[in-house]
């Protein structure tokens, strides 16, 4: 671990001040940032292994800890209740959470499918949604090539290990995934992220905060360097009461997905009404699966409907050298997924 | 491998052979004077209870200090770089930012570190310890990718870590050979100096006439060692002699060793491992313990060098893949007219063995022709070592899993088609066994898991999403007692101790062998203490090949022969013994009575007293292990499993597992049955999910987290119900057989065969992850 500086924040504007983020003048071309180094810390349970790995050397630490912690129903004029999640709340305590479990069940399951329960206690919302790719070659940095690492190196995933790998929206310099559970529920629930920096407070759709590799693998996000999450926000969505979550895995608990499944779904008369879709496991970020979602809208909610549904969201697959059964695999999760919101008779693993 | 390297096996050969010759003219008997243990008989003593472990109450509270807990006055802490190639030269060592970074104390690597004699690697000396012998940081050469190439000393552990992340090293590669496509020349390898092969008749032909056959290739991948303290020694010098406080399961090896590497009297080195989070054979001498003591040798500081989980394993070695060929041939009464067990598993120019996996199959059936060989080459990898059941553990998955296909090709009954092919001496050696149960221990486990509810026809029973099944193997392990065992018993009016230098891992040894010394001293369990783990004991007994029962036990059998001589000729004519000898009476009551007259009676306590002697020690040695050459000694388990697996997703859950053990006697039920479920949830790891990924490119291990290299996990792990026969083997110490390591043999050949009766799909391919089944 490289030597750093410990600070503590307890609101948004303290924090951005401790990490040395000041206020954009119009017309200036870069970020107001005066020392890049600094990094957020949440719960640590992701960036203090990253710098022993010195993988992450930053010189300053700001603890955000201390930034709210509150989950708060939200309201409009017409009876819409969703909710704002501060970026500080703990991921067991939004877990657990009686309007979360009620509304958005899925975001419960996800939740508690991840890590452990020592790691969810620990772990703030912001922390999850920021945490970085598990790829054995992203961290080794002492004996493997990685251009998320250091752009440009070269990407030894490619033709190694890559059992736990994307097969979505990968590109020929990294296909790296996005680790996270609860960001799978988020994609799927149309969230918002609240953001605080350089260029002051706005929002981000949270299907728009990840970033598909590209040629810039180094970038997770869209965030500006210093930006700071302050909150996430759940619309009113009454269709997620009837939603689910379902990660596949190596063992029962305690690994990454090798696929998951997050679905909301409302039917009407046999009819798909609505739908949401998202998965886990098998791209660089959170992978909404709107082809699949435009696909079911209207139709039958039958199996052979939920499997034409599921092909169109995968055709695109490109399968690397050890990945090619979550082509497969994806298609049967999101079809028994959606079997179970439909009330098929079928039972469901439920661990 | 070199002509000399050819040599120094053969003589190994021919000395074992001699000794086979010697050993076949010896009395047929396990000790002098040919009685079984007179301990066997005995009832109602400790042998046989439930006692917890003495040790315990200290380890759940914390106070038990293990190897990196120790705190030495002016301790400095080590880190070690690694290489990152598999083979080559080290061209430059750029340590200058790393000697400049706060609080460090000394950057060594090979240009400054002191001359060594190379390792003595384990079995080519009665007390090598090593797990390979490369030369320690003497050269530049890179010989695995991870192999240590600097090691940094600093005030904290922080600041070593920071400084070791500054040193930068440029190589100059040569090719290396990574995998098994890429290695040279295959040859027969060799395990405790023999060969790896045998050769009853012809089983080629026989196999080509046989009326019923199974031919397959199992294959099963390389792991890891994970124990749950990862290794680590704390040291320092003394006026010229070496004290470490180590985590070893071997400490007089290691005292031993050591002399040999830094060129010491062997009793200028002293090594304490009284703690020891888990061996499984992972814990013996690496290069972590020689690097931290040379290291502190330079620096004039005591050390302290706990590897990461990394570290581990960069630095010490795992188990072999092994790709195994089995083919069996049955007449149409399911008996086997032949058994091939063949195949090739890589290992390290400078490692100890090749995996041996044939050896469980040398005693396991009776067949008319059997051919055996296990064949080796070597690759730049860090050196394989032992793992919990060496040979066994992954040998039977093959064999097991090919004794159920050919069962459902005969459409019969798995445990029948073994129960046919029960051998009444040993196929191979010809030897008869020493105790042999299977069948009995096959009737009590199908009885108790329900095996007549088996639907034989695999995919036949489904719930909801998941298909479930029962498979069975058999677990098979022998018994081992090497030579070298030793004990001290220190008798006092208050009851006795008993010095030995041996180890607790967490097996229970400590509770176990209090509970054995007080039967054989006739004392109360509270009157009894057992010292062990530190070299300064008496004995050579390696925890390993599950043999310390049989080595302590035997060895403090022959000390209390000692004790009972001394205390006959102190008793005097005055006593109620006086004119009995030694074999005219026993322990009892805390003194000694004749045997068939307990009237007479001495307590101990009288004895010492009336010879005005505060306390009387003696010392017995165990004689060499020739009840090993007279019978075929082996302990076995009929293992059960009942496998779950999703339809949508291929993912398999064990929901229940059995394990009927025929061990001999059990000394404490208890620490026994934790041991089984031990190894058991070990060979479910080995089933389901362990596997060491090694990048063929580089040699470079990737999966070096728990994170990444998966372990069973507590939802992993059923209720797992363990019994045993308990009968006890006449011709064993106690009449017990080691339960360390059989729990993990026979269960990954119980959980594929579950999952083939589930699924219908035979996965050969180890582990059996979730895509081999979709
Ligand atoms: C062994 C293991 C297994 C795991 N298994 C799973 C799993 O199965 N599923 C799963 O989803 N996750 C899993 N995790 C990951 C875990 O969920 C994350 O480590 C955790 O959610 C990170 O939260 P944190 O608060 O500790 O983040 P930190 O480690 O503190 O921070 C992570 C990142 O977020 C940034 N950050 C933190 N707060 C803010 C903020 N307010 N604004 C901007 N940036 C911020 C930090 O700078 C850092 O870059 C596992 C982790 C481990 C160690």
């Amino acid at each position: 671990m490289t030597p750093f500086s410990y600070l503590r924040a307890a609101d948004a504007d303290t924090a951005l001040q401790l990490a040395g983020v000041h206020a954009r003048h119009p017309g200036a071309g870069h970020p107001g940032v005066e020392h890049p180094a600094a990094k957020y810390l949440g719960g640590g349970t992701n960036l203090v292994d990253l710098m022993r790995e010195t993988i992450e050397r930053p010189g300053t630490l700001v603890d955000v800890t201390g930034l709210s912690d509150r989950i708060a129903e939200t309201g409009d004029a017409n009876g819409n209740r969703g909710l704002l999640i501060g970026a500080a709340v703990r991921n067991t305590a939004l877990a657990e959470h009686r309007l979360v479990r009620q509304r958005y069940p899925m975001l419960s399951r996800a939740i508690v499918s991840g890590a452990s329960p020592q790691i969810r206690n620990m772990a703030t919302v912001a922390g999850n949604i920021l945490q970085r790719t598990r790829c054995a070659y992203f961290y080794d940095r002492a004996g493997s090539r990685c251009n998320k690492r250091e752009p440009g190196q070269g990407c030894d995933a490619i033709d190694g290990f890559n059992r736990m790998h994307a097969i979505l929206g990968a590109s020929p310099a990294c296909v790296a995934t996005h680790p996270s559970d609860l960001c799978v529920a988020l994609a799927a629930l149309d969230a918002t992220v609240h953001l605080s920096g350089a260029d002051g407070e706005r929002r981000l759709p949270f299907t728009e905060l990840h970033r598909l590799p590209g040629d810039e693998p180094g970038r997770d996000t869209a965030l500006e360097p210093g930006d700071l999450i302050t909150a996430v926000e759940l619309p009113a969505l009454p269709l997620a009461a009837n939603s689910a979550y379902r990660k596949v895995r190596d063992r029962s608990s305690y690994a990454f997905a090798l696929v998951s499944v997050a679905a909301a779904l409302s039917v009407e008369n046999g009819t798909v009404t609505d739908v949401r879709l998202a998965l886990g496991g098998v791209a660089h970020k959170p992978w909404r699966a709107l082809t699949a979602e435009q696909a079911l809208r209207g139709q039958p909610a039958t199996e052979a409907a939920f499997r034409a549904a599921a092909a169109a969201e995968l055709a695109a697959a490109q399968p690397l050298r050890d990945n090619g059964f979550k082509i497969e695999l994806a298609q049967r999760t999101i079809v028994a997924v959606l079997g179970e919101l439909a009330g098929h008779d079928r039972t469901g693993d439920g661990a | 491998m070199s002509i000399v390297g050819k040599g120094k096996r053969a003589i190994q050969g021919a000395a074992q052979s001699v000794m086979k010759k010697a050993v076949e003219l010896a009395p047929d008997s396990l000790l002098p004077g040919g009685r079984p243990d007179p301990l066997i008989r005995r009832q109602h003593g400790q042998i046989g209870r439930p006692v917890s472990r003495v040790d315990g109450p200290l380890k759940v509270r914390g106070a038990a200090p293990f190897a990196a807990e120790v705190a030495l006055e002016g301790m400095v802490y080590a880190a070690l770089a690694h290489s990152t190639i598999a083979k080559g030269r080290i061209l430059t060592i750029d340590a200058g930012r790393a000697e400049a970074a706060p609080g460090v104390v000394l950057v060594m690597t090979h240009r400054n570190a002191p001359r060594l004699a190379p390792p003595p690697r384990f079995l080519s000396a009665a007390k090598a310890a090593a797990g390979d012998d490369v030369p320690v940081m003497q050269d530049d050469r890179v010989r695995w990718n991870g192999e240590p190439v600097a090691l940094v000393l600093a005030e904290t552990q922080e600041q070593a870590d920071h400084a070791r992340s500054l040193i930068r090293i440029t190589y100059a590669e040569e090719p290396a050979a990574t995998s098994l496509a890429t290695a040279g020349a295959h040859e027969v390898g060799t395990f405790m100096g023999e060969p790896l092969s045998a050769k009853i008749g012809d089983a080629e032909a026989a196999f080509a006439a046989a009326p019923h056959k199974v031919d397959a290739v199992y294959r099963t991948p390389p792991h890891n060692h994970n124990a749950l303290e990862p290794h680590a020694a704390t040291l320092v010098w003394r006026d010229g002699a070496l004290f470490v406080h180590d985590a070893t399961q071997a400490v007089a090896h290691t005292a031993w060793s050591l002399a040999r590497i830094f060129g010491l009297e062997e009793d200028q080195v002293h090594v304490s491992s009284p703690y020891v989070g888990g061996g499984f054979g992972g814990k013996t001498l690496w290069q972590h313990q020689i690097l931290a003591a040379a290291a502190a040798r330079l620096a004039d500081r005591p050390v302290r060098i706990a590897l990461s989980r990394e570290g581990v394993y960069r630095v010490v070695g795992g188990r072999s893949p092994t790709e195994q060929r089995v083919a069996l041939g049955a007449d149409a009464d399911g008996r086997l007219t032949a058994i091939i067990h063949r195949g090739v598993t890589p290992k390290t120019p400078h490692s100890a063995m090749p995996e041996p996996f044939i050896l469980p199959t040398q005693s396991a059936y009776a067949a008319k022709t059997i051919a055996l060989e296990v064949r080796t080459c070597d690759l730049d990898l860090v050196a394989n070592t032992f793992m919990r059941a060496p040979g066994e553990a992954v040998g039977t998955v093959a064999l097991e899993c090919a004794m159920d296909e050919l069962a459902e090709q005969l459409g019969l009954d798995p445990i029948e088609l073994r129960l046919r092919n029960e051998p009444e001496t040993d196929p191979v050696s010809g030897r008869p066994f020493s105790s042999r149960n299977l069948a009995v221990a096959y009737r009590l486990g199908a009885q108790r898991f329900g095996w007549d509810r088996r639907n034989p026809v695999p995919r036949s029973r489904r719930e909801g999403e998941w298909l479930v099944g029962m498979g069975c193997a058999t677990a098979t392990y022998p018994y081992h007692r090497m030579p070298g065992g030793a004990a001290r018993i220190t008798l006092d009016a208050g009851g006795a101790r008993i010095d030995v230098a041996a180890h607790e891992m967490g097996m229970g040894t400590a509770t176990a062998q209090a509970q054995i010394a007080a039967d054989r001293l006739g004392l109360p369990l509270e009157a009894v203490t057992v010292r062990y783990g530190d070299s300064s004991l008496p004995g050579v007994i390696l925890a390993g090949g599950s043999q310390q029962t049989a080595s302590v036990g035997l060895s403090v059998m022959m000390a209390h022969r000692e004790l009972v001589g001394e205390l006959l000729k102190l008793a005097g004519n005055d006593s109620p013994l006086a004119g009995l000898g030694a074999e005219e009476v026993e322990s009892a009551d805390a003194g000694l009575r004749k045997l068939d007259d307990p009237g007479r009676f001495e307590s101990y306590a009288s004895i010492l007293g009336r010879a005005g002697r505060g306390e009387l020690v003696v010392e017995g040695s165990a004689p060499m292990p020739l009840e090993t050459m007279h019978w075929s000694m082996h302990s076995h388990g009929a293992m059960f499993c009942e496998a779950r697996v999703n339809a949508v997703t291929g993912e398999t859950r064990v929901s229940r597992f059995l394990g009927s053990f025929d061990c001999g006697r059990i000394v404490n039920p208890k620490t026994a049955a934790s041991q089984f479920r031990g190894g058991i949830i070990m060979g479910l790891g080995l089933a389901l999910m362990e596997e060491t990924q090694v990048d063929g490119r580089t040699g470079r291990i990737m999966n070096r987290t728990l994170a990444d290299y998966h372990l069973p996990v507590h939802l992993d792990v059923p209720e797992i119900d363990v019994i045993w026969t308990d009968i006890p083997d006449p011709h064993t110490p106690m009449g017990a057989r080691g339960i360390g390591e059989i729990g993990i043999t026979g269960t990954g050949a119980a959980v594929a065969n579950a999952v083939y009766n589930a699924t219908g799909r035979r996965v050969r391919d180890f582990p059996i992850t979730l895509d081999k089944l979709l």
